[in-house]
C-alpha cells in the first residue's frame, strides 16, 4: 500500500511484518523512532507474540538478542553510532556463534567531538565484525532490505545489519509501498534455527576453542559470507518477483554505460549523485554511478565488472580511516587491481556536513580533468584546520580543538553549511 | 547409664547426614535420578568450590524444573574448565557468550521462551564474582530491575581466578591477590573498598535473594528449590573457596566455607522482596583467625610480628555482620532480623511509630550504610 511515511516508521512496520519474536533495544538518536513504533505495536498486540525488552545498554541489547536468537526466536534490534561501538564485543560474538539477528543501523558519526548527524563511521568501524552489511539508498529500499535481511540471515545463519542514513532517511517523510502481511509471510518462511537451546536436545553453545579448531570455525564465517554473494542477489531477485520492484542486491549501476568517470558510493547520497549525473549527462559528460548495496560481503568481481570500461573511478566515502584515508576505496582498489583505471578517494559528509549537488558537480568536473588528488576531503574548511594546526604547533597549551574551531567560525553550535 | 544428647555439629560437618532424613527430604545429590548436570571429567582444580557449588545448584534447579532448564554462563573458570572444545561437561542446554553479559543473555533466552509459549522451560544464569558484580553488573542490575524471569547465581571466590588471581569488587580487605600484594608497607587489599552484591540485589526488591556456602549444601539446594518456586528475577550468591587463588589446601574447601559463616564474615541469609526473611545462625562462634589462618592469601597477617591491628579490623567487620544480621543463636527470639519489622522499630520496640512505614523503606539503606563494603 502506498503511503507517505517517515523512514523510521516504515522500517518499523516492515520489521513487524517479519514477525520478530524478540526485540531488544536501547535508545540512541537517530534510531529511536524505529524502536518506539515497534514498542507501540507490541503493546497494542498488533505484533504478537513478541517480547520487547527495554534493556539498560546497547551491550545488553545485543546480548539479549544473542540469548533470544539462540533460544529459537526471530530477533531484531536497532542502534547507531556510540551504541554500535558499545555493543562491539557482542557483535563479534553474535556472528561467531552464527546467530541470524537483524539490526538496523541509523548511521551516525562517532565522537569525540560528540555529533548526532549522519555519516558512516559507525557501521564502517564494524566492517570486520562478521556481520553482513547492507546499505539502503532510500526509505523504500530500507524497508524492503529488512524483509530481505531476515531471509538472508536465516538462510545463512549469519547476522545482518541494514544501514540507513540517520536523519536523512530515518526522519524523512517519503512515499513508500508497505507490503501486506500475506506477501511477506509467503516470502519469509518461519524461523527454523540451525542451532537452538532446547532442553530436549541439550547442546553446548559457545564452548572454548583452542588453536586446533579456532581457525576453521572462523573460516566458516568467511565461507558463509562468500555464499552470501550468491544468496543476496537470489533473495533480491525473488523479492523483485514477489513484490514487483527491484531492491537490495549486491550493487546498483546508474548510467554506467559508456561512462568515463564512475562515482562509487553507499547509501542515500546516491540520490544526489544520480541527479548530478543526469545533469552532466545532459551536458554531454559521460559519467555514471555505482551504488554498493552489500559492503560485507564485498562483491569484488561484480564491482570490477561494473567499473571496467571507465577510465577513472571516484570513491565517495562518508567515513575516514584516520591515518590512512578511505575504507571502501581500499576494497575498490583491490577490485581494480591489474587494470589501468585511476581510482581517487574522496572523504565527504562527515558529521552531517552536507554533500551538495554543487560540490558533487565540482568534484566530478575536477575528476574529469584528472585534477583530483588520490585522497581529498570534499568541502573541508582547510583554513580552519591550518589555523588550528598552527596554534597547536606554537607549543603552548592551545585548548580543545572543537572549541577553538567553533570560536573561529563564530558559532557555539552547529549551523547549516 | 549416663545419657548425653548428641548435637549435629558435634559430628564435625554441622550437616545432618542423609540417612537421618526422611527420603523425601534427602538432598538432590543423594538421589538416584540426579541429573549430573555438570558431569565428571571437567578440568576444575582439586577442591574447587565453584565446581561443587555449580553441581549442587544446577542439579537442584534441574530437578525443580523437571529437566526443562537452559543455562547461560559468563566467561570464567566455570566456563573454561567445563568446555574445552569438543568436550563439554554440560548435560543441559547451555550457552556461553561473553564475560559481562550472562544476565542479559539469560534475559533474551527467557524472552524467547515466553514468546514461543515455552514458559515451562526455566532459565538460570551463572558467573563468578568478576563476571557478576564487576564487568557484568550493569547487565545484572538491568535484569533485576526488569524483574526478568531468571535465576542468577554468582559463585563468589573473591577474585579473578581465571586470569591469575587479580582483585575484584568482591575481594575482601587484607587479602593478597596478584595486584594487591602486601608489599611496600601495605597489608593486601585495602579496607573500605568493594561492594556487597546481595544487599544491592535486595535494593532492587526482586522476589528472592539468598546467600549460601558450599559447606551447607543442603541449605544451598533448599535455596535453589525456593528460588525455582518463584518467577521473576532471583539471585543466589554462593561463597566458593578457591584453593589455588587463596593458597588453601584442597581438603579445606568445606572447612573454610563453614568457618566463613561461623566467624560472621559471610552472613548466610534469605530475603524476599527486599526484606531479609531468615538468617542461618552461627552454631559455634569462632574468631576470624581460625578462618584466615587456613589461607595463604592472609599469611602476611600472621608473620613476625603478626598484624594484629589488621586482624582486629577484620574481626570488627565480622562482629558488625553478627550484629546487623542477628547471626548469633538465640537472637531470632528477638525477631531483630535485618529488614524485619522489629528491627525497623530499632530502639523503640513495641512503640507505635507513625514513621514506621517510611523507616521500613529505608531499612535496607540503613543496612547497606552500616555495611557498605561487603559481608567481608
Amino acid at each position: 500500500m502506498l503511503r507517505q511515511e517517515e523512514g523510521s516508521r516504515a522500517v518499523a512496520e516492515s520489521v513487524a511484518l517479519c514477525r520478530p519474536k524478540v526485540i531488544s533495544a536501547y535508545p540512541i538518536s537517530p534510531q529511536t523512532h524505529i524502536v518506539e513504533h515497534l514498542s507501540d505495536l507490541v503493546r497494542t498486540t498488533d505484533l504478537s507474540p513478541c517480547e520487547y525488552l527495554m534493556v539498560e545498554s546497547e551491550f545488553a541489547a545485543m546480548s539479549a538478542a544473542i540469548g533470544a536468537s539462540a533460544a529459537g526466536a526471530r530477533t531484531y534490534t536497532a542502534t547507531a553510532s556510540q551504541g554500535l561501538l558499545y555493543m562491539a564485543e557482542a557483535l563479534y560474538n553474535a556472528s561467531g556463534l552464527g546467530l541470524p539477528i537483524v539490526m538496523t543501523i541509523a548511521n551516525r558519526a562517532i565522537g569525540a567531538p560528540i555529533n548526532i548527524w549522519n555519516d558512516h563511521s559507525d557501521s564502517m568501524s564494524q566492517r570486520d565484525s562478521g556481520w553482513i552489511q547492507l546499505y539502503a539508498e532510500s526509505n523504500q529500499e530500507a524497508l524492503d532490505m529488512h524483509i530481505q535481511a531476515f531471509r538472508i540471515a536465516e538462510r545463512l545463519s549469519l547476522p545482518v545489519m541494514v544501514c540507513m542514513d540517520g536523519f536523512i532517511l530515518t526522519h524523512a517523510y517519503d512515499e513508500v509501498d508497505i507490503p501486506d502481511q500475506k506477501a511477506v509471510d509467503d516470502f519469509l518462511p518461519p524461523f527454523e534455527p540451525r542451532q537452538v537451546l532446547d532442553p530436549a536436545e541439550p547442546v553446548t553453545i559457545g564452548a572454548m576453542v583452542g588453536p586446533e579448531a579456532f581457525f576453521e570455525v572462523k573460516y566458516l564465517a568467511h565461507a558463509k559470507q562468500m555464499q552470501a554473494l550468491d544468496v543476496i542477489p537470489e533473495v533480491a531477485q525473488r523479492f523483485a518477483i514477489d513484490f514487483g520492484r527491484p531492491s537490495g542486491g549486491l550493487l546498483r549501476e546508474y548510467r554506467t554505460e559508456g561512462a568515463e568517470t564512475i562515482i562509487v558510493a553507499l547509501g542515500s547520497v546516491l540520490g544526489s549523485i544520480e541527479d548530478v549525473i543526469d545533469e552532466m549527462r545532459q551536458a554531454g559528460i559521460q559519467v555514471g554511478a555505482l551504488g554498493i548495496k552489500s559492503f560485507r560481503p564485498f562483491p569484488l568481481e561484480e564491482v570490477r565488472e561494473a567499473l571496467t570500461g571507465a577510465s577513472r573511478v571516484v570513491v565517495l566515502e562518508k567515513a575516514l580511516a584516520v591515518g590512512r584515508g578511505g575504507i571502501v576505496s581500499t576494497d575498490v582498489h583491490e577490485a581494480l587491481h591489474g587494470t589501468h583505471i585511476r581510482c581517487n578517494t574522496v572523504i565527504a559528509g562527515l558529521g552531517g556536513r552536507s554533500i551538495t549537488r554543487d560540490s558533487l558537480h565540482g568534484l566530478l568536473e575536477r575528476a574529469g580533468r584528472d585534477e583530483l588528488e588520490p585522497l581529498s576531503f570534499l568541502d573541508l574548511k582547510t583554513e580552519l584546520v591550518e589555523h588550528e594546526l598552527e596554534r597547536a604547533h606554537r607549543g603552548t597549551p592551545s585548548g580543545p580543538h572543537e572549541q577553538n574551531i567553533l570560536n573561529e567560525i563564530g558559532v557555539v553550535a552547529a549551523r547549516p553549511h | 547409664m549416663p545419657y548425653q544428647e548428641i548435637k549435629l555439629y558435634q559430628a564435625g560437618t554441622f550437616v545432618a547426614g542423609n540417612r537421618l532424613l526422611d527420603p523425601d527430604q534427602r538432598s538432590v545429590q543423594a538421589r538416584m535420578e540426579r541429573s549430573n548436570t555438570l558431569t565428571s571429567g571437567h578440568r576444575a582444580c582439586q577442591g574447587c568450590g565453584e565446581a561443587l557449588g555449580a553441581r549442587y545448584v544446577l542439579d537442584a534447579a534441574m530437578r525443580a524444573a523437571d529437566g526443562e532448564l537452559i543455562a547461560t554462563n559468563a566467561t570464567g573458570c566455570l566456563e573454561v574448565f567445563s568446555t574445552p572444545y569438543p568436550e563439554s561437561s554440560w548435560q543441559l542446554a547451555w550457552i556461553h557468550s561473553l564475560f559481562g553479559n550472562a544476565p542479559a543473555v539469560a534475559t533474551g533466552v527467557a524472552a524467547a521462551l515466553k514468546a514461543r509459549g515455552r514458559d515451562d522451560v526455566r532459565v538460570i544464569g551463572q558467573g563468578g564474582d568478576g563476571g557478576t558484580l564487576d564487568i557484568g553488573f550493569a547487565c545484572l542490575s538491568g535484569m533485576f530491575e526488569r524483574n526478568d524471569d531468571v535465576l542468577f547465581v554468582c559463585y563468589d571466590n573473591e577474585a579473578y581466578m581465571n586470569t591469575g588471581v587479580q582483585r575484584s569488587g568482591a575481594t575482601p580487605p587484607a587479602a593478597r591477590t596478584a595486584n594487591t600484594k602486601p608489599v611496600g608497607g601495605t597489608a593486601g587489599n585495602e579496607f573500605g573498598k568493594g561492594k556487597n552484591a546481595p544487599l544491592i540485589a535486595m535494593a532492587h526488591e526482586i522476589p528472592y535473594v539468598a546467600t549460601a556456602t558450599v559447606a551447607e549444601l543442603r541449605d544451598l539446594e533448599a535455596k535453589v528449590e525456593r528460588a525455582m518456586e518463584m518467577r521473576g528475577a532471583r539471585y543466589i550468591h554462593v561463597f566458593v573457596p578457591c584453593p589455588l587463588g587463596w593458597g588453601s589446601a584442597s581438603r579445606d574447601t568445606i572447612r573454610i566455607a563453614r568457618l566463613v559463616k561461623e566467624t560472621g564474615i559471610f552472613p548466610v541469609f534469605e530475603a524476599e522482596d527486599g526484606q531479609v526473611t531468615s538468617v542461618s545462625k552461627i552454631r559455634r562462634r569462632v574468631p576470624v583467625e581460625e578462618y584466615l589462618k587456613l589461607q595463604r592469601r592472609y599469611a602476611h597477617l600472621f608473620g613476625d610480628p603478626p598484624q594484629t591491628e589488621v586482624i582486629a579490623r577484620i574481626q570488627e567487620r565480622a562482629d558488625r555482620n553478627i550484629r546487623n544480621f542477628g547471626l548469633l543463636a538465640g537472637a531470632d527470639e528477638g525477631g531483630d532480623l535485618p529488614g524485619s519489622a522489629a528491627d525497623v522499630a530499632g530502639d523503640t520496640p513495641g512503640q507505635d511509630d507513625p514513621s514506621r512505614t517510611a523507616e521500613q523503606e529505608t531499612n535496607l539503606m540503613r543496612l547497606m550504610a552500616s555495611s557498605p563494603h561487603g559481608p567481608q
